[in-house]
């Protein structure tokens, strides 16, 4: 049966309704474009501000690299939806490789794969952006009537269920410990508690830019252009006359050879950090302190599986309920990494591909694979004097690429990672921990655990390292502070380009970033189509 | 577990300049297709005497049933070859490119005949030696393997039930 028997397709809908969408895979000559804004980007922060421009009687045009795909396209399955849906294949990697990141490329950007984990930024994260970039804008107040107008727009709740084992084992382990845990909002309307949200959401509950804000600015007359790759900026002193877009064949690969120009008054960058960075970097966009591209961060996230006598079934149910931020509290915010501890979904592919080693060894986990619970934690980089996160660069031809170090205080981090991870398993009950080392055998005792992980060496991929949250590259800045941006997102030194995406943030932000993003460029895109209308900006209504 | 140290994998730096060397002699002779990947001769052998190894213990006894399954993982592994960024592709052919020099394949693998004749322990062997050597471009040549032969394998609904693992929900999928 095809889902669309079961499922309405609001995407098919909408372009029945004449939405304006152009596959630039399909585009057979160079054309000229223009609006009023054009938006690099289709993500969550692109798509808020598709959203309060197109309401706000702007003409919008967003640029996608991805392709336009929807429920009727979500079949729940890797070997489909990683080629389809992320960036490289889901195998973007740092430049030593010592890193995967997992990150969107289709409309929606990481929003239409992501877990649905929603977290307002954490008040510790924002009083250190106060006090040492000067963002005295980015009070816990100033931004809560923002998170809480994206809240509703989004439909970010409690999740009323109960949560599924893999998530419920870190709760029971954890208290076991002592350690606190918490329940993790997400971003849903209708949940059908599937656990594939990592593939697309094939029933459209999830609340994804993809069937929000997108649906929205298109219903408001914005156009959307996917499969164009925005190559640079087209500068003009110390403006920007629009935007230079390389269209893509249908897989998402190769250049056609026809090339998009868009025109427009303003430039609105939301490409997330990584390409953001980059676009800058190849259109040369003016950095006289050469910060642009620096302090790019990752969440470097240290995984353990463990394996219990009961079935877990990772893959079903919700994909991350359970949360707790203990241990970004045990030492101050600059001091060793703290780290965020959360429940990954465990897919085939992505638990083969993530844990280490190969034949009888590799086999004999896999057979155990619906036993197995999955454990995730995601150190906070960028707060530590030594933890300044990664560089994003060009390579030759002009892809980007980010070098990102893991050096002593990182692999620090990792080891007491490790270690409580395994700690919490063995408390709630399992009978064997591995964690993601390529020297680590499986443990089979807290005791035994404790002892191995103290002598793993840590270095570049034998420590398995992975991300799903970019953030950082133009980080903002007060009066006075080194940014590339500033508090209102305006690139510095070009009066009408604005980054609206993860890649402002100073530092990383110590919690899956989504509903930070959200919220921030809400309040961004309200005040740019203030300035551009002369007219208080539309609020979004879900 | 510490694996024998083989005098191959001893001579790192004249392993890393003979990569080097041999990657860029591999890419002058043998241009990127234009349509990406592809492999042929004894780039091809090597990647059928890899996967093997690394799917030990999950491929069916039967000769006839274990050539198919082979088969299949190695086209899924082309597949997903084909989808990564052009200079991905690039990459992993100058691996497979240079695994089919003669010298370098001896030099780096230990292998001293072709690799259709290759035993599946002495394959498991370097690719041990790879995933935890002191050159990073081994580890990172290991990791490659690793991620495409096994995502490979178990991207294949195919190999599901032998972990147990139901599928997403029929109705929709």
């Amino acid at each position: 049966m095809s889902n669309e028997a079961v499922i309405p397709d609001p995407i098919r809908a909408g372009l029945a309704r004449g939405w304006k969408v152009i596959d630039g895979a399909q585009v057979d000559a160079d054309r000229d474009l223009s609006a009023d804004v054009v938006i690099v980007g289709s993500g969550a922060g692109g798509g808020v501000t598709a959203e309060i421009l197109a309401l706000s009687g702007l003409s919008v045009i967003v640029v996608e690299e991805g392709a336009l795909k929807s429920s009727r396209d979500f079949k729940m399955r890797e070997a489909e939806a990683y080629p389809a849906l992320y960036q490289e294949s889901a195998a973007r990697k740092t430049r030593d490789k010592a890193i995967n990141i997992l990150q969107g490329r289709t409309v929606g950007g990481s929003t239409t794969v992501n877990w649905t984990s929603s977290f307002r930024t954490p008040p510790t994260t924002l009083a250190f952006w106060q006090q040492r970039f000067g963002l005295s804008t980015y009070g816990e107040a100033d931004l809560a009537p923002w998170f809480e107008l994206m809240e509703a727009r989004l439909h970010v709740a409690d999740w009323a269920g109960a949560p599924n084992e893999n998530n419920d084992l870190l709760r029971r382990g954890a208290a076991k410990l002592g350690i606190p845990t918490g329940l993790i909002r997400r971003n849903v309307n209708g949940c059908w508690n599937l656990g594939y949200c990592g593939m697309g959401c094939p029933t459209n509950a999830k609340q994804s830019m993809l069937v929000t804000t997108i649906p929205s600015a298109l219903d408001h007359g914005a156009t959307l252009v996917t499969r164009a790759r925005a190559e640079r900026l087209v500068l003009n002193g110390d403006k920007a006359d629009g935007i230079d877009c390389t269209l893509l064949d249908a897989a998402g690969l190769h250049p056609t050879g026809r090339r998009l120009r868009i025109r427009a008054r303003h430039v609105v960058l939301a490409g997330g950090a990584i390409n953001t960075p980059a676009l800058l970097l190849r259109s040369k966009a003016p950095d006289p302190g050469g910060q642009l591209g620096k302090r790019t961060f990752l969440h470097p996230t240290l995984v353990s599986a463990a394996l219990f006598p009961q079935r877990v079934d990772g893959y079903a149910g919700a994909p991350q309920t359970v949360y707790s931020d203990h241990f970004l509290h045990t030492q101050p915010i600059d001091g060793p990494l703290g780290f965020k501890l959360e429940a990954p979904p465990l897919h085939p592919v992505l638990l083969a591909t993530t844990m280490q080693g190969f034949g009888e060894e590799h086999a004999a986990m896999m057979r155990q694979f619906p036993h197995i619970q999955g454990m995730l934690a995601l150190l906070r980089d960028g707060f530590h004097a030594e933890s300044q996160g990664g560089t994003v660069g060009l390579t030759n031809d002009g892809a980007p690429v980010l070098d990102y170090p893991l050096n002593d205080p990182v692999w620090d981090g990792a080891r007491r990672a490790l270690l409580t991870m395994a700690e919490i398993q063995f408390a709630a009950g399992a009978t064997g921990v591995q964690v993601a080392h390529e020297r680590a055998p499986r443990y089979a005792s807290w005791t035994e655990a404790q002892k191995g992980i103290a002598a793993l060496p840590f270095e570049p991929q034998l420590t398995r390292v992975v991300s799903a949250h970019v953030m950082g590259g133009c980080a903002m800045a007060g009066a006075g502070h080194d940014g590339v941006t500033g508090p209102d997102g305006r690139y510095r030194g070009l009066a009408n380009v604005s980054v609206h995406d993860g890649s402002l943030f100073p530092t990383s932000i110590g919690a899956n970033p989504q509903l930070s993003i959200y919220g921030i460029t809400a309040r961004l895109a309200s005040d740019l189509a203030q300035a551009l209308t002369g007219r208080p900006a539309a609020r979004p209504q879900a | 577990m510490e694996t024998t140290r083989r005098r191959f994998l001893k001579t790192g730096l004249l392993a890393a300049a003979l990569l080097a060397a041999g990657g860029g002699w591999y890419r002058h002779t043998h241009p990127a297709p234009a349509h990406g990947f592809a492999l042929d001769g004894e780039a091809r052998a090597a990647l059928d005497a890899i996967v093997p190894a690394i799917l030990a213990g999950t491929l069916p006894d039967a000769p006839a049933d274990r050539t198919h399954a082979l088969a299949a993982t190695t086209d899924r592994v082309h597949q997903a070859i084909l989808g990564l960024p052009l200079s991905a592709q690039q990459e992993v052919q100058d691996l497979f490119g240079l695994l089919a020099i003669g010298p370098a394949r001896r030099l780096l693998t230990g292998l001293p005949d072709g690799w259709a004749g290759a035993r599946e322990a002495d394959v498991a062997a370097f690719l041990q030696a790879w995933r935890v050597h002191r050159l990073a471009l081994l580890r990172t040549a290991y990791a490659a393997l690793h991620d495409l032969v096994l995502g490979g394998w178990y991207s294949d609904p195919a190999h599901w039930d032998a972990i147990g693992y139901p599928g997403p929900i029929k109705e929709l999928a």
